[in-house]
């Protein structure tokens, strides 16, 4: 086991700093230069450059940055808020998407459970090609059209809840938002756990357990989820992506200042150092998690975790 | 020395909904087990010898329906002798006082039919948990002396570990110490070798029949083997598309099989004295129930078949006390077959070695 | 048997003269191999079509591409046609019109209430103009740009695919025929690339390439061919070692000439499957692309970039997001029931990627 756990972080070091080299290269051939004020004459973009470090040979200014991140410095925003160094902007933000993240997360791992869950037990019946159709409708969707429709109709025909996002409203202005957010991940986790657990349900060892006078609850989690859990970890690491990609259009609909909308206005802005920063953060988000995934595989799945041979 | 009839299944008949109709995999099925006996199904792949058991566990599957049949089960319940149909209780009730407590079943594939993520010990222990409510350690004795039963040592090691750390031959063995973790009076085993190598085999067979005279259960016991029919067998039903075609005690079917395709059976077994140089084999395959229309399903591939076998399905012929057959060929209208020569060479052999051994 | 029970037979049944002679079976021997086989093509269209999910799938992708190909030219607005003083104009159909639906009408909505009003009647010049899908904010017809962008949409999702096929079964085939070392090293460099968002990548590099319809595609193609080598590879594994790989082995073939003629017809089934489930993601890139800013530049449309258009005016003339909302929402489901139904009948076992 602790071989596997080695390789395994092993690898998402080696991927993060991959990443952090794709990231930086990219970076370089970002058109246009962060100081796009007209007002600015070519020997002050040169100052400008010299005092932001632009000037120096990319190697040497990849190697600082990865040294002044190691150190938690990611440099200073250009345009959008002027010499305000990254980290300030993001650790503001950083909780909001977080919770909003969290939250969706949370509905739609319980919900998508439950309702593939009710679909495998029903197969066939009507329960099940409802939850099938609302899951394939889940994930073709994009999030942001649920987003739209949800705050057109609950936010802003009906007046239910807030089209915008409220700090002072919490609870109430964040309904829309994890919904919109939540449904690829309800929809994914439904349409796999239902899967899996026919699969599951229609194996020997569930005869087995059944012949014994096994049912009802007991066979439910110590035999059918149990087993079917452990593949349905592999759905996570692309539904990680989904909230990350989610998360930026739901933060621009709904106006919440979160990560997401900070990103997209970076990238309209060119705003070098932020986009870097952002992107860091989700790319090292998504590799721990796919990490984490690894862990539990390793703790849920005793073929791993115990290794064969007597 | 009376025999104490525990079961009797009178014309069960089974049906799945296919995407191509209504199949009828069984079709009106009789069976007795007597206590202390083992009752042996044969029949090739697909006959329906699963299905018929699993009917008896309650294990059904999604599109299985029961369109009629009684399966009578005789049990003690509190110093009395009750009964009930086994078909009638809900599936619950099924699960709580019958399943693993009083019918507990072997399944083929020891690879499959255990849960990877749960140790032997809890899988062996959660029986007695279900139906006695056994205390913890009252229970982890008895898996240990299970174990010992079955024939695995390092009891103690084993029973933390997972399926996986076993070889096939110990996973069976752990399956047959479940089924009997509740001391049941009946188990049904389905084709408990035949995913085994052949060496396994003959230990498992060993087993069984040691564990059926120390505690005189009675066993049913499926197989397309008749090598293994003859060394566990009390009697013999042999099976054929969903119907019993023959049955009758282990001398009957051995020495005086009466339907061609039991001489099948028996002619297609690997014998070391076989003159011929071929195999035999049934030729043909068995039939695909959902084109059958009328008549007996044997029909196509029976040497000795009749006119009539090809409009109507025989009825059961009673030709002793213990032995049924059906097939028009018992009528008395019917031509009198006897069974291939080889085959009666073979038999009489048979006979002779046997009684070298008595 | 006695003679009660005999009696009882013979009362229950009709016999017939010759019932109990040797039967002459010489026909019914061969009536029980023709069940035998179904031709596989059309087991799989059986199953197929039993599936009503992927049959109306497939349905409304042949609708949509349909009107994607012919619906720009349906009326006569040009895609660019700006005219002036039709701006923001609700959807009028003239059948339906007679009836008060889509009759060109429009509820404003402020904090005072609501007030409806209709821009045809208002506009002289209008009378008789009628915008199906309605108008966007520059006077340009909707429902001529819907089905450009879907056009657009669709071409870049198809190459993007294409594109992926080609990389992702090179690379499985590789990694998979030559296997051992090479294999591993494939397979690590995968399983580092793999850790990598992929829209984080794509969104960077839209940035740097400038939007544009090819970077745009580049852009998909490269996120998406990880599937495909896996699918690849997995049947490539299965095959290497079968029978007839070894023959053309024996007989000289080179190694391209082998996974070539021979394995690729075998993981054919696979490929396709695969696509299908990557059209509706690289759609769905497009679409997010677009909307935050990094979609295809003006003048071209993509259902992605009238979305982001129309989310500007939402909230006051909501009928704009409509249309393409509803093609991209319609594409995608389509799609991905297609590919399940597929993959339902011809490889069950192929999990969801």
């Amino acid at each position: 086991m602790s071989k596997y756990l080695f390789k395994r972080i092993l690898i998402s070091l080696a991927t993060l700093l991959l990443i952090v080299f794709i990231l930086f290269i990219l970076l370089q051939f970002m058109p246009g230069s962060p100081f796009n004020d007209e007002r600015i004459t070519p020997e002050q973009r040169e100052l400008m450059n010299i005092r932001y470090g632009l000037d120096k040979p990319v190697l040497v200014q990849f190697v600082n940055y990865v040294k002044n991140m190691l150190t938690g410095d990611l440099g200073v925003s250009y345009s959008i808020s002027r010499d305000v160094p990254v980290t300030t902007l993001l650790q503001s933000r950083l909780p909001i998407s977080f919770e909003l993240g969290f939250w969706a997360v949370i509905v739609g791992t319980f919900s998508g459970l439950t309702f593939g869950t009710i679909a495998a037990f029903n197969q066939n019946s009507i329960w099940d090609t409802i939850s099938t159709l609302l899951s394939v409708i889940g994930v073709s969707v994009p999030s942001y059209v649920f987003a739209l429709g949800l705050s057109y109709y609950f936010g802003f025909q009906w007046r239910i809840f807030p089209i915008l996002f409220n700090l002072n409203d919490k609870a109430m202005s964040m309904v829309l938002p994890v919904i919109s957010l939540s449904l690829f991940t309800m929809a994914s986790i439904a349409r796999f756990t239902r899967t899996e657990m026919i699969e599951v349900l229609q194996s020997e060892y569930i005869q087995l357990a059944e012949s014994k006078g096994v049912t009802g609850s007991r066979l439910l989690f110590k035999h059918v989820l149990r087993n079917a859990s452990i593949p349905i970890l592999t759905v996570l690491a692309p539904l990680i992506v989904g909230l990350m990609t989610g998360s930026m259009v739901v933060e621009q609909i709904f106006s919440i200042p979160g990560l997401g909308q900070l990103l997209v206005q970076a990238i309209q802005s060119n705003d070098f150092n932020i986009v870097m920063g952002i992107s860091f953060i989700y790319s090292a988000l998504f590799i721990f998690v796919m990490l984490v995934v690894d862990i539990l595989y390793g703790i849920l799945d005793p073929r791993i975790r115990v290794t064969g041979g007597e | 020395m009376g025999r104490k009839k525990i079961l009797e299944m009178r014309d069960l008949s089974v049906s799945f909904r296919t995407s191509q109709g209504s199949i009828e995999a069984i079709r009106g099925v009789n069976l007795d087990l007597y206590k202390g006996e083992t009752l042996a199904i044969v029949g090739e792949s697909g006959s329906g010898k699963s299905v018929t058991v699993k009917t008896i566990m309650g294990i059904l599957a999604n599109n299985q329906k029961i369109n009629s049949g009684v399966i009578d089960y005789k049990y003690e319940q509190n110093g009395q002798m009750t009964s009930i149909d086994l078909l009638k209780i809900s599936k619950k009730e099924m699960r709580r006082k019958f399943n693993g407590k009083r019918i507990a079943m072997v399944f083929q594939d020891p690879m499959t039919s255990l849960n990877p993520t749960m140790t032997i010990g809890d899988q062996i222990m959660e029986g007695m948990f279900i139906h006695y409510k056994t205390p913890k350690n009252e229970a982890r004795q008895k898996a240990l002396s299970l174990l010992e039963l079955v024939g695995i040592n390092n009891g103690e090691e084993r029973l933390g570990q997972y399926p996986h750390q076993l070889s096939g031959g110990m996973r069976q063995r752990i399956v047959i110490a479940i089924a009997l973790a509740c001391d049941p009076e009946i188990l049904i085993c389905d084709e408990p070798t035949t995913a085994l190598d052949v060496t396994i085999q003959a230990k498992i067979l060993e087993l069984i029949k040691a564990i059926q005279e120390k505690t005189g259960i009675a066993v049913i016991y499926i197989t397309h083997d008749l090598g293994v029919v003859a060394k566990v067998a009390d009697y013999v039903n042999v099976m054929y598309a969903g119907r019993i075609i023959e049955r009758g005690t282990v001398d009957d079917i051995f020495y005086d099989p009466k339907h061609p395709y039991t001489w099948g059976l028996l002619s297609a077994m690997p014998d070391v004295n076989t003159k011929s140089d071929k195999l035999y084999a049934i030729p043909g395959n068995p039939p695909n129930l959902a084109h059958h229309k009328q008549g007996d399903p044997f029909y196509v591939r029976n040497e000795y078949a009749l006119n009539i076998d090809k409009r109507i399905d025989p009825p059961v012929f009673q030709v002793s006390d213990t032995h049924y057959v059906a097939s028009w060929l018992m009528h008395n209208n019917a031509p009198k077959i006897q069974m291939p020569p080889e085959l009666q060479e073979r038999l009489e052999r048979m006979k002779l070695e046997a009684s070298q051994y008595e | 048997m006695t003679d009660e029970q005999l009696k009882a037979i013979n009362q229950h049944y009709d016999f017939l003269p010759n019932d109990f002679e040797i039967a002459d079976k010489g026909q019914d021997v061969n009536e029980q191999e023709i069940y035998v086989r179904e031709s596989t093509f059309r087991q799989f269209l059986t199953k197929f079509s039993k599936n009503y999910g992927s049959v109306i799938g497939l349905v409304f992708i042949l609708i949509i591409i349909f009107f994607a190909l012919f619906g720009p030219h349906m009326n006569n607005f040009g895609s660019n046609e700006q005219i002036i003083g039709n701006e923001s104009m609700a959807p009028r159909v003239q059948f339906l019109e007679n009836f008060g639906i889509l009759d060109g009408s429009q509820t404003l909505k402020a904090s005072t209430g609501s007030m409806e009003i209709n821009r045809y009647e208002s506009n002289p010049n209008a009378t008789d103009t009628y915008y199906w899908f309605g108008s966007d904010v520059l006077g340009r017809d909707i429902f001529t740009r819907t089905w450009e962008g879907t056009r657009l949409s669709l071409y870049i999702a198809l190459v993007a695919v294409i594109v992926d096929v080609f990389i992702g079964m090179t690379y499985g085939l590789i990694s998979g025929y030559f296997g051992g070392k090479v294999d591993m090293v494939m397979q690590r460099i995968l399983e580092i690339i793999n850790g990598i968002p992929s829209l984080v990548i794509v969104t960077l590099l839209i940035v740097v390439l400038r939007p544009g319809i090819l970077s745009i595609t580049i852009a998909i193609a490269l996120t998406g061919w990880i599937g495909m080598s896996r699918v690849a590879r997995a049947q490539i594994l299965k095959l290497k070692d079968r029978e007839f790989v070894l023959a053309a082995r024996t007989l000289g073939a080179k190694p391209s000439t082998i996974i070539f003629k021979e394995i690729l017809p075998n993981i054919f089934a696979q490929l396709i499957i695969m696509s299908m489930f990557s059209v509706p993601n690289a759609i769905f890139t497009e679409s997010f692309l677009a909307f935050i800013g990094l979609g295809v530049p003006m003048p071209d449309a993509s259902l992605g970039s009238l979305i982001s258009d129309s989310f500007k005016s939402f909230l006051n003339a909501p009928f704009m997001i409509i249309p393409p909302v509803l093609v991209l929402s319609m594409t995608m489901l389509s799609f991905n029931l297609l590919a399940d139904g597929l993959r339902d009948a011809l490889d069950p076992t192929l999990k969801e990627v």
